[in-house]
């Protein structure tokens, strides 16, 4: 094969060469070279979305269900300026994704072309790097550094600005080198900290695991050694949004999700516990509340591959920079070779008092009235998928919080939500990228109907593609976080926080050719849910739920974690002083 | 403690100060930081300081090294010690970013700036000014008959001290080219 080739054909050879299967993207003057590359090939499927943003979630939905890159292409000017969002998404997450970009020909840059926008300077602070390539010899070389990047260290969004005479030029092609990249993370944590780590574990009587997701980012792997630890160690087990499923939600140590919608007995632990061993999460303001206050009697260890993290918002005592799979397998083996030691006795009490927050238990709800509750409708939809092989997305909002509750996680990279950005319009094109990547699945996107009509358009995609992805939309009429809010922090004046002229989602399904199903009476549910499951194509499922339901357990910003409110709280005046500016 | 040396009572420096201070007192420190010789990698790290609110006093940046592509960086910044830690961390972070290095934390080093200054004045206040400038070891490099333009080079102290008392003389205008600093003694930064 000779190496001499088109810049256009040169991003089709490195995709090809890099193992990529799929691209999401949408067309446009600067990028018209290289969608004629991929119009003469099969080996690169692309997925014509219905805007650009779509094109960026979707690849992050593919990258996260599974541990692969996600690639999107855009065109200049909008193209790019509409990638924007996906792309702060997914460096807030650190989701590996690899966006191209048309760009004007070189000898117009900088003279307000059409379409030409600055979109390296744009993207800087919203990528974990950029380049924009002006010489066709370099693109092979950029482009293999570009997945090396995304992928190495704490991984993120890349992009790589294309000007369009560089596509159409001749260069040569260069494979793959990793090695010739000067950016290589460390992996290995430091023996030394672990070793103190292991120490810490032998004597903790109140000990907890407080995982994130660093440690579905780091690879199958990292869970299964997770699990091992908690196993063998018989600590509970905690983690934030972004690291469910990591610890399986049937295991014997899990205390479900913590944090601002967390459950009692994982943010009373997280609170009283005397070692805290943070695996991949980053001290989130919705895991620690207020920092004085945030588990205030604890030893802190903090494993995290990127050093910034560390101290960040929290002191700690033990900080370990590393990848959670090397460090976890290092700390298995120091531990185990100092004799695998806990102080049983401790724990056992520990557990004992666990047991006693566990019996509050927080989550329990009536189904009474004649609206279906929305954490009803999440306990039905959870009973009748579980056995599936199933990936959940979510939008963000109310609804996102009940599907974390409720929903139970076995397996990593089974979900896909917006923790740190919380974009709304985030589920569905998430949902089609994970389609794309797991034909046979059932993949759901739990949504609110304000989010998924962000992002409505992509049903077009679904329907083009035949993904059966099923949109689960928890209909209250309102922007529901909005208005909970408003009712804790703003004497229930309610500006604009509820949602007319809603459109009649089954019609709308069956006009981009889906069914469409709507439920309001509980008693009907399971049928309908059970309908959604079986149709073989995409399903907009209009679940209507009670309007002004609120999201408990909730720590109010500005409050500890121990001081949590359960269901059916006083809200009024439950958020005050500092905590107002909170978000 | 790690590799890292990252300080006990670090904390996050936030626009939106509701966090504890483990440290109040604020520090100056010099950072040298190495990076790849290539387009956009200043604003890469002034982005940084911008968008996460830390501060800049000085800041120069030339290329040291034609052939492995690489500039130097000399940031003179100021925080308590858990803002410095974070810096540093951030800048790491960085991937155009070979080596950051905190000289304040890693020993003695000597630190120099360049300034020029264009003073004008007739009769005493002339002579002064070119007394003072010699004192200080300052060259004229422009002259005029009602005026100089001196070159000082310095520590930034000693050129505010100048600048003082070039002010009263007639002092028209000033070029600082900020702090350039290397580390004290035969070891050299890898």
């Amino acid at each position: 094969m000779s190496n001499s080739m088109t810049g256009a054909k040169m991003v089709v050879q490195a995709l090809i060469d890099q193992g990529v299967d799929t691209v999401f993207g949408y067309p446009g003057g600067a990028v018209l070279p290289i969608y004629d590359e991929i119009f003469q090939q099969n080996h690169i499927q692309h997925v014509l979305v219905r805007h650009e943003q779509g094109a960026v979630h979707a690849a992050e939905g593919y990258a996260r269900s599974t541990g692969k890159p996600g690639v999107a292409l855009v065109t200049s000017g909008p193209g790019a300026t509409n990638a924007v969002t996906g792309l702060t998404d997914a460096l807030m997450d650190s989701i590996p994704i690899i966006v191209l970009t048309g760009q004007v020909p070189t000898f117009m840059i900088g003279s307000d072309a059409f379409q030409e926008a600055d979109t390296v300077g744009i993207t800087r602070p919203c990528t974990k790097h950029n380049w924009l390539v002006k010489d066709t010899d370099a693109l092979s070389k950029t482009l293999h550094e570009a997945f090396h990047v995304a992928m190495s260290g704490r991984p993120g969004p890349v992009l790589v600005d294309i000007p369009k005479d560089v596509q159409f030029a001749t260069g040569t092609y260069q494979p793959a080198k990793p090695q010739a990249s000067h950016y290589q993370p460390q992996v290995k944590g430091d023996i030394e900290s672990i070793t103190e780590l292991a120490k810490a574990i032998e004597t903790a009587k109140r000990p907890i695991f407080y995982t994130g997701g660093g440690v579905i980012n780091s690879g199958p792997q990292a869970s299964q050694l997770l699990r091992e630890l908690v196993a063998a160690t018989g600590f509970p087990v905690t983690s934030t949004l972004m690291g469910l499923g990591a610890y399986p939600a049937s295991g014997e140590a899990w205390l479900g999700m913590l944090g601002m919608h967390g459950l009692y007995e994982a943010n009373m632990s997280m609170h009283d516990c005397d070692l805290m061993i943070n695996i991949g999460a980053r001290f989130d303001d919705r895991i620690t509340g207020t920092v004085e206050h945030f588990s205030p009697n604890s030893k802190k260890a903090h494993i995290d591959i990127d050093a910034s993290s560390i101290n960040k918002v929290i002191r700690v005592d033990i900080p370990i920079v590393g990848d959670v799979a090397h460090v976890l397998e290092d700390l298995l083996k120091v531990w185990k070779s100092r004799g695998r030691k806990t102080d049983a006795e401790g724990v056992a009490k520990w557990w004992k008092q666990i047991n006693e927050w566990r019996a509050v238990d927080c989550l329990a709800f009536k189904q009474t009235g004649p609206n279906i509750r929305p954490q009803h409708a999440m306990a039905r939809l959870e009973a009748l998928t579980k056995g599936h092989d199933r990936y959940i997305c979510t939008e963000v909002g109310q609804h996102q919080m009940w599907a974390a509750q409720y929903l139970g996680f076995e397996d990593p990279n089974r979900w896909m939500t917006s923790g740190g950005l919380g974009t709304m319009g985030y589920g569905h094109p998430a949902s089609i990228g994970v389609q794309m990547a797991h034909r046979d699945a059932l993949v759901i996107n739990v949504a609110g109907e304000a989010s998924w009509l962000m992002n409505m358009q992509e049903l077009g995609t679904a329907i083009q593609y035949r993904l059966p992805v099923k949109q689960f939309i928890l209909n209250n009429e309102r922007l529901g976080m909005v208005r909970q809010w408003q009712e804790l922090l703003h004497g229930e004046r309610y500006s604009q926080s509820w949602s007319e002229a809603l459109p009649d989602f089954v019609k709308l399904a069956e006009a981009f050719g889906a069914k469409g199903i709507q439920c309001s009476d509980p008693a009907d549910l399971d049928d309908a849910i059970m309908e959604m499951i079986n149709h073989d194509g995409p399903v907009v499922f209009d679940c209507l739920v009670e309007k002004h339901e609120n999201c408990f357990p909730m720590i109010p910003s500005g409050k500890p974690h121990n001081e949590m409110l359960l269901a059916n709280a006083k809200t009024q005046g439950a958020i005050t002083g500092t905590g107002a500016v909170l978000v | 403690m790690s590799a890292l040396n990252i300080k006990k009572g670090s904390t996050s420096h936030s626009a939106y100060n509701l966090r504890p201070n483990y440290s109040d007192t604020e520090e100056r420190h010099t950072l040298a930081v190495i990076v790849e010789n290539e387009p956009g990698v200043l604003a890469r790290v002034i982005g940084l300081f911008s968008g996460r609110g830390y501060n800049i006093e000085s800041l120069t940046v030339a290329e040291i090294d034609h052939e492995g592509h690489r500039s130097r960086i000399t940031i003179v910044t100021s925080g308590t010690p858990q803002v410095i830690a974070q810096i540093t961390a951030q800048l790491g972070r960085i991937v155009s970013v070979h080596n950051v290095y905190d000289l304040t934390v890693e020993g003695a080093s000597v630190e120099r700036e360049l300034a020029l200054f264009k003073v004008s004045g007739k009769g005493n206040d002339r002579i002064e000014a070119i007394r003072l400038a010699d004192i200080f070891r300052a060259n004229v490099v422009d002259s005029t008959l009602e005026s100089f333009i001196f070159e000082i080079t310095g520590t930034p102290e000693k050129i505010d001290a100048f600048a003082d008392l070039m002010r009263p003389l007639g002092l028209e205008e000033v070029a600082r080219t900020g702090v350039a600093a290397l580390s004290r003694g035969a070891h050299a930064l890898p």
